[in-house]
């Protein structure tokens, strides 16, 4: 597994208008397979549309002490955008008007963020008090200034969400990284020696699962009945509910896709377990993105390919709730990602 | 013109069979369909039994599908290849134990 991002290695799908060409040719310029724009239009749900706003979802930064082999940031050390103070500022002033009752961070790994633990602290204070931090579990072992984490995030009663690719060592450090299993155990055990993941205790723990490879995720509850089996007995890790995620074709894991001649199978199988439904849920609509420099976007994968809103108002700067409600999400073949199968049902991804 | 006898881009195409036979193509995938549920054994079971019996039918296809099946299930390797060393069991003991027929044979033609 490379240990830089596509960015460090100067890989052509770093930029991101050639993944847009990827993903909008082929296939689906052929005619074999159908846009996204033209399913959805199928079922009347085109052009995509917000609802009721619910959630901010703020990316503190692409730093991560991790280059997971499919991460759709393009993570890793090497990132050095993170989220200024000052952007974090404008953030708060949003954060005090907004209808949206939730803030989620995530990264990269947000607690890498120097302000992190100031930004989450004044946000408290202004009356959010339904926090989810996407952490990767490493980042708690990965250096003494963040063995406290768990102390932290349960002081705010902050909902932990985090990825798991496997209850086996083999399939998780192939996906994140040697050594990333023992230290995510490790994490693990400490958030449930605080309280994090234990019935009947109020701090939540939420794991996501993500397929290590060219394949979609099964039946969620399945595997998470397998990973608290697992996880149990051999760990003694209780956690709360197990999210089963499809990796979006973008970034790494498209570069991953097109590298090991998995592209157009993997398309052609989220094409195929397109569910209707689905599209109702999918979480650019009731979620509004906002990247470590203060752009707004439909979500966090948008985001990742630079498609920014299609709004006069695209900057936390000069934020106006009413203005970007009234807007088309952008759209694009990567959304097949979210609509396949059960659809993500965790109200986003974990990174 | 493809010019292998197996094209794996076939295999999406596996559901077209209908086009020929609407009534028998719907029955078969519908019976295929009920088959695989969860019932006295579980779909995850089901799934390493498709695989063995994949390997020994040598049908590449069943064996792209059930092994993209497995690891959607979170089946391990280690999994999927006990389950094809049992299909490869009960082939070998299956030729092996016509071997008893050979030695009847022997047995009652020679003197
Ligand atoms: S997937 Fe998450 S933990 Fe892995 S590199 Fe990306 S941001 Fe970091
Ligand atoms: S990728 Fe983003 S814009 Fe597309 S459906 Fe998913 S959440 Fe919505």
């Amino acid at each position: 597994m490379s240990k830089k991002s596509l960015l460090a290695r100067n890989n052509d799908l770093a930029n991101t208008k050639r993944q847009i060409e990827v993903l909008s040719n082929g296939q689906f310029a052929n005619g074999e397979l159908p846009t996204f724009a033209k399913k959805i239009a199928a079922t009347n749900q085109f052009p995509l549309r917000p609802k009721k706003l619910e959630i901010l979802q703020i990316n503190m930064g692409y730093m991560c002490n991790q280059v997971c082999a499919h991460c759709h940031v393009d993570a890793g050390p090497d990132r050095k955008e993170i989220m200024t103070k000052k952007t974090m500022q404008e953030c708060l002033n949003v954060i005090k008007k907004t209808g949206a009752h939730t803030l989620d961070l995530t990264g990269g790994a947000p607690e890498m963020n120097p302000n992190f633990r100031w930004f989450v602290e004044e946000a408290a204070k202004l009356g959010i008090n339904d926090f989810i931090v996407r952490s990767n579990l490493t980042i708690i072992r990965a250096n003494k200034k963040f063995h406290d984490l768990p102390e932290f995030f349960k002081k705010h009663t902050i909902h932990v969400v985090s990825s798991m690719p496997h209850w086996t060592r083999g399939k998780t450090d192939k996906q994140r990284g040697d050594g990333v299993f023992d230290k995510s155990i490790q994490a693990l055990q400490e958030l449930n020696a605080v309280g994090y993941g234990i019935p009947g205790s109020d701090l939540k723990l939420d794991l996501v699962y993500n397929p290590s490879g060219a394949f979609l995720p099964g039946n969620q509850k399945a595997l998470e009945n397998d990973f608290k089996k697992a996880l149990r007995e051999e760990f003694n890790i209780n956690f709360n509910s197990l999210f089963a995620i499809t990796n979006l074709p973008i970034s790494r894991f498209l570069d991953y896709l097109i590298a090991s001649e998995n592209y157009e199978d993997y398309m052609y199988a989220l094409v195929e377990a397109y569910n209707p439904e689905a599209v109702k849920n999918v979480m650019c609509t009731n979620t509004l993105s906002v990247s470590w420099d203060g752009w707004l976007f439909d979500c966090d994968f948008n985001q990742m390919l630079n498609l920014k809103v299609a709004s006069k108002v695209n900057h936390i700067s000069v934020y106006n709730e009413k203005l970007l409600q009234n807007r088309n999400i952008i759209i694009n073949q990567h959304c097949y990602g979210c609509t396949a199968g059960a659809g993500s049902s965790c109200q986003g991804v974990v990174a | 013109m493809s010019k292998t006898y197996y094209n794996p881009a076939d295999l999406r195409k596996f559901g077209n069979i209908t086009e020929w036979s609407e009534e028998l193509g719907n029955k078969f995938f519908e019976y295929y369909g009920k088959v695989f549920e969860e019932g006295a054994l579980t779909a995850r079971e089901k799934s390493l039994i498709a695989l063995a019996v994949a390997h020994t039918e040598q049908c590449p296809y069943c064996i792209d599908a059930y092994t993209k099946d497995g690891l959607q299930r979170g089946i391990t390797k280690e999994e999927m290849m006990e389950a094809v060393h049992v299909g490869a069991a009960i082939k070998s003991g299956a030729t092996l134990v016509h071997g008893v027929q050979m030695m009847n044979k022997v047995n009652k033609l020679e003197m």
